[in-house]
């Protein structure tokens, strides 16, 4: 816990003066290369605009209706004790298939717990060490015409599966 | 890889979001508050706006930052100490293969978060994996465990989510990256023993 309080506020320093230094050290136009780097930031924002508006209208709605009070009081007392707030358990379910559908119920989780809630801490590492599994099965399957993929399915939700039981250990030792 | 939207459209994202809307109208109207559950839903429209434009100036910096990274070489570096600890894995590929360079490049770029960069050279390798493929249509084991490791989302700094956190104005929104790499190396490990375990089953 102290180790991981210690040490993340100088990750993000260190790399934005690190890179920039062996980059120039290198002999790398920074300034320019960082710039043209940049300017992909603004699509990414833009990209997911819509579906964030998709999944956080629908989040909205279900939370204005009362009915996610009453799941959360249904299934807190089963889920809570292992960790797994009932509100992130959509995420574990969705990231295999979408990211963007992940990233808006990780969304909406920091809008209604706030990021710094544990709920908001265990989206943000799931969101983080899960993978949209059949996603990249999908286009690396298919860009070489792949029928049969044998055991490949099975591995990467495995993966997926210590993945979510990792991440629910680990923030619970942390923040639980 | 990273998140890119046009992700499988498949039934399941669907019905959970027709679920949840028709729920909402549902339990809007047993507790007789239609109008709260409209204004629940514009609201969070506006929001997810904000939320997305937000992330627009920390995924910049980010982006920025990551092609100084690739130009200075950094994730060339990278692939060399991959390559160290991953060839062994790949022992049915011939160590010059064109193949090896493009998985452990593949995966630095991964792990640099440059999910642009880092598709097409992981389709680049599995098409130079598919040239040593008997049987076309059959993943080999290679081609699988290479996907495996894929689908671990091997990742140095998790940069959406961070810039993600940054726009909900999260206190310390770097607090997460050092959980996010331990459940990530979790993750990595399942893959490979989980990969290297069942392919003399299938």
């Amino acid at each position: 816990m102290t180790f991981i309080e210690r040490v993340s506020p100088w990750i993000i320093p260190a790399l934005l003066a690190a890179i920039p230094l062996y980059g120039y050290a290198r002999g790398v136009k920074v300034y320019e290369v960082f710039v043209q780097g940049a300017r992909e930031g603004f699509d990414v924002g833009v990209r997911i605009i819509p579906y964030l508006v998709a999944v956080l209208a629908a989040v909205g709605a279900f939370k204005a209706s009362g009915a996610l009070d009453v799941l959360q009081t249904a299934l807190g007392p089963y889920t809570a004790p292992l960790g797994l707030p009932p509100q992130v358990i959509p995420m574990a379910l969705v990231r295999p298939l979408s990211g963007s559908g992940a990233t808006g119920v990780m969304a909406g989780i920091f809008q209604t717990d706030g990021p710094d809630s544990y709920a908001g801490r265990l989206a943000s590492v799931l969101m983080g060490s899960t993978e949209t599994t059949f996603y990249v099965i999908a286009v690396y399957g298919g860009a070489v015409g792949l029928k049969q993929m044998r055991h490949a399915i099975a591995a990467g939700l495995v993966a997926d599966a210590v993945g979510v039981i990792a991440s629910v250990a680990i923030c619970r030792a942390l923040w639980g | 890889m990273t998140r890119r939207p046009g992700d499988l459209k498949l039934v399941f994202v669907n019905a959970v979001w027709v679920i949840l809307l028709t729920i909402s109208l549902l339990a809007g109207a047993l507790s007789g508050k239609p109008a709260a559950v409209g204004e629940g839903a514009l609201n969070a429209a506006g929001d997810a706006v904000k939320l997305a434009i937000g992330l627009v100036g920390v995924m910049s910096l980010w982006l920025g930052l990551m092609r100084v990274a690739e130009e200075a070489g950094l994730v060339k570096l990278l692939a060399r100490a991959v390559r160290f600890v991953l060839a062994p894995l790949f022992r049915e590929v011939p160590r010059d293969h064109p193949a090896l360079s493009a998985i452990f490049m593949n995966i630095s770029a991964n792990a640099f978060g440059l999910g642009n960069a880092a598709t097409p050279l992981g389709i680049k390798a599995m098409e130079e994996l598919q040239t040593l493929n008997p049987q076309k249509e059959r993943i080999t084991n290679a081609q699988a465990l290479f996907v495996a490791i894929n689908t671990a989302s091997v990742t140095l700094i998790p940069a959406t989510v961070i810039a993600l956190r940054v726009s909900a104005h999260s206190k310390n929104p770097a607090e997460i990256i050092l959980p996010t790499l331990g459940a990530t190396a979790c993750a990595l490990t399942a893959a490979i023993v989980t990969a290297k375990l069942l392919e003399k089953r299938t």
